[in-house]
């Protein structure tokens, strides 16, 4: 036989899980049909704030259908309340019920639920309800909430400040001193709606031998199992979590919502299946937004564009309650990596994290490095204009070193960029961009009146939050490690049992690709498991850009155990020392023999005969790792926008983005474009379309669907360039980055950098995202008016 | 996401639509493309006790050009207007405006009646009625009247139509040789529906002999340009001219505000659009 | 409320198969598609007839399914997703080039968007670049940021 060494790490292999997706064959929750599920619907506040006086559930529980209608107050000491996943330290919890007794706090927030035969039934019986509430005043920005006479949200929270963090290195306060100038700005980060194209959905099955089992889209399969089992009291070795196919997650489906645990607490209850289901506009008011921060940033420069300190302040408005993750977002995730790719050596960040009332905000694709990498930005970018200095070459002049690294940012402890070169970066993305020819032809343009601009931004971040011993300080309270199962057949064929979960990133192909490279099978033989915690024993998920870093790490770990043991398996069948066993291209050989060689599938069927085994070596090649990494990986990336702008009608159109992406090694090319791809549009998104808004006076949500919020189609995005290069990751040993929160993290200063340029005319240093047209006009109206930014 | 429970019925002639209409008005609702009407069922935002079907009455389909006049059937989709080759030699600006409507699905389903009914203030087709000086014909029992574009949009979702009355069959008089029209729309980014939208026809020999102009999204209601037109009937065609039109049009319109879009980005846009708008047809 | 609601006939040829329903009014042929046949290729997105994961064929036409009542559809020919590559038989061109273009992640929207590229060929042999990103207007992807998708239905024009 020819042996060939497979190679696929690194090819653009299509992907093997796309045939059933293209043939409608996927299956997510609402897919489900089980017989005899019950439905639930939720009666949710119209009100921000409210006191509530009375729930009268009559006409609601003798409605056609309905099996059971409830109250807060009817759950209260039964399951909840609401805990959040990672609590900084010094946080001060508010208290949350997992349907609201005596206080609503935003709009969309459980006040009663009905469960019916049909979801048309508990649609009418929820119309029926009738509560009682006496109107309190709100409060939705997180500026007001912090003013003296804001309404206060919680009795333990005054203030509406939950959790101060400070982080600081260096001496800021004599750098301002040595300084020739300090620039200051503040920058709004818009509140989003991650917007799944496939909304929450919950289907808990009591099974007749005592478990529960839980179907949801779930990014965290295993911690929802755990924080499921811990808020309704079941045995967490008693439930079961299944994520089928998710349709997107974005951040937004990892964390625990009332919903999910309403469910399975009153499938037990009923002795049915119960099933949820979310439509838009309800998900517009029920399940997490992202972002939602002011900062006030001040610069401390020489005026040769030396950055000498950064100083920052920010507000993060997590909403009515503390979601899973919300004291780490603004805090540790947001003014950790304010310095961005700079040497500043002198830095001081306070974050305050507020409530106010509006529907919680977690993490959304970035969480906390899209709003840092945007402080970062913004202000070089600022700095440039306020010096006249090319946008480029300030850049240039202040980027980390590629001899600086491993880099510890502003001399502090708790961020390290394990490697990265953004000179090179920046050089490619340059290249790709033709810029000097682009800033002529703005320079041509410009003096006929059409306002073209270039936009540069550049980021990093940190992603994979590990080791497992290093997240106890910042209360985060779960590991960092991912597990993988390699489970070999008697024919050599491999099971993979991964603890990431995909949402539609490919992992059936991309963890293949790294199976088979180490077992050195062909990938056809291999399958994939995820999502099911009954088959999956444990693991963390997906989110943090951590799936090929710490999960497909944990795989190639476990892969190479695979490896080591058929080494000692093949050794006895060939009757040698297992340190004479070669193993490539799928054939175990002794090298400098004439000994045949023996296939990966003869050893395979040897392990589980069990005939001929070397002394302690038990039968079966099936190995499980829970791989926790020695630290994380440090994506980074240059893109560039090239805009034009009508300030007739503030219209804004997209020529060219160019992305070049740093991520290490890359496993496949073309879902790695994919996902820069769609990272991208969502920072477009950000910068130029999507907005949540509520009304200041009553806290009503003024973006309520999709009518109202403008997540773009087709035609208001561009063409993406997606370049990558490759400095490899030395935190593990494939020697990958993450990649999933990279366009969405670089996009937004790119496009508000571009827009800017193309508005630098005018004199107009700042406008706040989302760029709309009617903004970017008043902005130019006003510039023209004398009024300037 | 589920509409509360209403009764249902198909209606196979204009008389029977008219007929179960009288009987309830306020507690009918008509039914033909479905695309406002249906969402603000399953949002509860209406729960009307009966829909009548009215897509399969015949006599409010079609697409008829004659030597005078085109008629168009209520019933007539988006999608109709954008492939209906006859209607094209005579009005191209159906297809572009058809083409800028919504997105293709909706398109096939909804109609030309089902939006100039509904009025709502940023739809696109009251305003290329208003400069095709379009004439609706509504039904009744009491028997039929015509009405002018101009005067049947009233208000915010707000039309002539009477209770009982149903918009039948759009009548746009063939215009005059040399008159040509263009229609260009800001969109919104969600909703895709005008921000400001204008359409506008002028016939020139030598100075403008005729203009006429509708606009939508701006106001309450579409309106007729007759600040800009009348300023322009009778001059030259020139760029001076009609940026002095569309400045004077854009002040004298009361712009509506929401949360997207100032009162004063509209009026801004009344005037660049109107100006570009006709300069496409200078 | 108390009365049973009334039910009306409904029959329609979905995917090449007369069948016929007894539904009530404020059925909406999505819930038809998903519930009744069983077809869950056919998704629901949103409420407003913005995203087009619910698009099938009616009658030809590209539709919003969520935004038709099933009693509406008596009489029309359906195809849903499972109707464009039948078990058995060959992937629909379309089907092909999204695998081709990696047009797809999540798969949710999938469905729908390929429903609406048929219709876009259908109505436009020869769609310039411009003509497939309006053409699709109607469907909202979260992933993709769209650029496979316009990159598979441009290599079909290609291949004319």
């Amino acid at each position: 036989m020819n042996a060939t060494v497979l190679h696929y790490i690194g090819k653009p292999l299509k992907r093997r899980e796309d045939f059933k997706f293209l043939t409608g064959k996927g299956r997510y929750v609402d897919d489900i049909k089980l017989p005899g599920v019950l439905h639930m619907a939720i009666a949710r506040s119209p009100h921000a704030h409210a006191i509530i006086r009375n729930v009268d559930l009559g006409a609601a529980k003798a409605a056609p259908g309905v099996r059971l209608a409830l109250a807060g107050r009817d759950l209260e000491g039964k399951i909840g309340p609401i805990v959040p996943n990672w609590i900084m330290p010094g946080t001060k919890v508010p208290f949350r019920p997992v349907v609201a007794i005596d206080r609503v706090r935003f709009v969309g927030e459980c006040v009663a639920l009905v469960v019916a035969e049909t979801l048309a039934q508990a649609y009418d019986a929820v119309g029926l309800i009738d509560v009682d509430y006496e109107v309190l005043p709100a409060v939705v920005d997180e500026e007001a909430a912090i003013a003296a006479d804001a309404p206060q949200l919680h009795d333990n929270v005054p203030g509406n400040i939950t959790t101060i963090y400070k982080v600081r290195g260096g001496d800021y306060a004599k750098a301002a001193v040595d300084a020739d100038q300090v620039v200051k700005l503040r920058v709004v980060n818009n509140r989003l709606i991650p917007t799944c194209m496939e909304t929450r959905s919950v289907v808990a099955h009591p099974d007749p031998d005592g478990t529960l089992t839980v179907y949801m889209p779930s990014q965290v399969p295993h911690m929802h199992r755990r924080w499921i089992a811990e808020t309704v009291g079941i045995p967490e070795h008693l439930l079961r979590v299944v994520a089928p196919d998710i349709g997107g997650g974005f951040g937004a489906k990892m964390h625990l919502y009332p919903e999910e645990l309403l469910c399975p607490h009153l499938a037990r209850e009923l002795g049915a299946p119960v099933k949820w289901w979310e439509s838009r506009s309800e998900s517009h008011q029920s399940t997490s937004h992202g972002r939602a921060h002011t900062e006030n940033i001040e610069v401390a420069i020489k005026n040769d564009g030396t950055i000498l300190g950064l100083k920052v302040e920010t507000l993060g408005n997590v909403g009515a309650y503390l979601s899973n993750m919300a004291s780490g977002g603004p805090t540790v995730n947001t003014v950790n990596f304010g310095t961005g790719n700079y040497r500043i050596a002198n830095y001081e960040a306070t974050s305050r994290v507020v409530v106010t009332n509006t529907v919680p905000v977690d993490a959304y694709r970035g969480y906390g490095r899209p709003e840092g990498a945007y402080i970062a930005e913004r202000a070089i970018d600022v700095v440039a204009r306020h010096l006249n200095l090319d946008q480029v070459e300030i850049r240039r002049k202040n980027f980390i070193q590629p001899a600086d690294f491993p880099y510890r940012p502003y001399g502090g402890m708790a961020v390290i960029y394990d490697s990265g070169n953004y000179q090179g970066l920046l050089d490619k993305a340059l290249a790709a961009f033709n810029y000097d020819a682009r800033r002529n032809e703005r320079e041509t343009l410009r003096r006929n009146g059409i306002y073209r601009g270039i936009g540069v931004a550049a980021y990093t971040h940190m992603c994979g939050m590990a080791p497992s011993r290093r997240l106890a300080s910042i209360g985060f309270d779960r590991g960092g490690w991912e597990s993988a199962r390699v489970a070999i057949d008697s024919s050599g064929r491999a099971t993979v049992y991964s603890g990431s979960m995909s949402q539609g990133h490919g992992h059936v192909t991309s963890l293949s690709q790294i199976a088979a490279d180490v077992l050195q099978i062909p990938i056809e033989n291999i399958d994939v498991i995820q999502g099911d915690t009954r088959q999956v024993q444990a693991g963390h998920g997906t989110f943090n850009s951590r799936s090929m870093a710490v999960g497909g790490s944990s795989l190639h770990v476990c892969s190479q155990r695979i490896i080591a043991k058929a080494k000692k398996i093949a050794a006895g069948m060939l009757e040698v020392d297992e340190r004479d066993v070669t193993y490539a291209a799928g054939q175990f050989s002794v090298p400098g023999t004439d000994i045949a060689p023996l296939t990966f599938g003869k050893v395979a069927r040897m392990a589980y005969v069990g005939h001929k085994l070397p002394d302690g070596v038990a039968p079966g090649l099936d190995e499980t790792e829970f791989y926790d990494p020695i630290g994380m990986s440090a994506p980074s990336g240059v893109h560039l926008a090239y805009v034009e702008v009508d300030p007739e009608t503030g219209i804004v159109d997209i020529i060219d983005y160019v992305a070049v992406d740093d991520v290490g090694t890359l496993i496949n090319p073309l879902l790695a474009a994919g996902q820069i791809h769609g990272g991208v549009v969502q920072g477009i998104a950000q910068a130029l379309y999507e907005e949540v808004s509520y009304d200041p006076d009553n806290g009503q949500l003024l973006t309520g669907s999709l009518l109202d919020y403008a997540v773009p189609r087709a035609e208001h995005v561009p063409d993406i360039t997606s370049l990558f290069q490759e400095t490899p990751s030395p935190t593990n040993p494939i020697g990958v980055k993450g990649i999933g929160e990279s366009g969405s993290i670089a996009a937004p200063p790119c496009m508000v950098h571009a827009v800017l340029d193309a508005l630098s005319p005018f004199g107009i240093r700042h406008l706040d995202m989302p760029l709309t047209p009617p903004r970017i006009w008043a902005a130019v109206q006003n510039a023209r008016n004398g009024a300037g930014q | 996401m589920i509409p509360a429970a209403f009764d249902y019925v198909r209606a196979g002639s204009l008389a029977e639509a008219m007929n179960l209409l009288q009987r309830d008005p306020e507690g009918t609702k008509l039914v033909a493309g479905g695309h406002t009407l249906i969402p603000t069922l399953k949002l509860r935002l209406a729960s009307p006790a009966l829909l009548v079907d009215i897509r399969g009455i015949a006599e409010m389909k079609g697409i008829q050009v004659s030597e005078n006049s085109i008629s168009i059937g209520a019933l007539t989709t988006h999608a109709e207007l954008l492939v209906s080759e006859p209607l094209h030699q005579v009005l191209p600006i159906f297809r572009q405006a058809a083409n800028l409507i919504a997105d293709p699905q909706v398109r096939n389903r909804g109609t030309i009646g089902g939006s100039l009914a509904n009025a709502d203030p940023a739809a696109d087709w009251p305003a290329v009625m208003i400069a095709l000086k379009a004439e609706l014909e509504i039904a009744s029992v009491n028997g039929s009247r015509r009405v002018a574009a101009t005067d049947f949009f009233v208000d915010i979702f707000s039309t002539a139509l009477e209770p009982g009355e149903v918009l039948a069959t759009i009548h746009i008089p063939r215009p005059a040789t040399g008159m040509r029209f263009t229609y260009r729309k800001i969109r919104h980014p969600a909703s895709g529906y005008a921000v400001v939208g204008v359409a506008a026809g002028v016939a020139v020999t030598g100075v403008a002999a005729d203009v006429s102009i509708g606009v939508t999204g701006a106001a309450s209601h579409a309106f007729p340009a007759d600040v800009a037109a009348k300023f322009l009937v009778g001059k030259p065609l020139s760029r001076e001219n009609i940026e002095e039109a569309a400045r004077l049009q854009s002040a004298a319109t009361e712009c509506l505000s929401d949360r997207y879009a100032s009162a004063e980005y509209r009026a801004s846009l009344v005037r660049t659009e109107t100006r570009r708008a006709l300069l496409a047809l200078a | 409320m108390a009365e049973a609601e009334k039910r009306h006939p409904v029959t329609i040829e979905i995917n090449g198969t007369r069948r016929t329903f007894e539904v009530e009014s404020r059925k909406l042929l999505v819930h038809l598609i998903r519930d009744d046949l069983g077809l869950t290729g056919t998704h629901i997105g949103c409420d407003t007839s913005q995203c087009g994961a619910c698009t099938v064929e009616v009658d030809g036409l590209a539709t919003k399914s969520c935004t038709v009542l099933a009693v509406m559809a008596d009489g029309a020919s359906i195809t849903t997703i499972e109707g464009v590559s039948p078990a058995g038989s060959a992937l629909d061109p379309v089907q092909t080039a999204f695998h081709e273009h990696h047009a797809l992640q999540c798969g949710f929207c999938t469905p729908g968007m390929i429903m609406s590229a048929r219709q876009l060929l259908r109505a436009h042999p020869d769609p310039g670049h411009d003509d497939i990103r309006h053409g699709i207007a109607g469907n909202i992807c979260r992933c993709t940021g769209y650029q496979n998708i316009v990159r598979a239905i441009e290599s079909l024009v290609a291949k004319g």
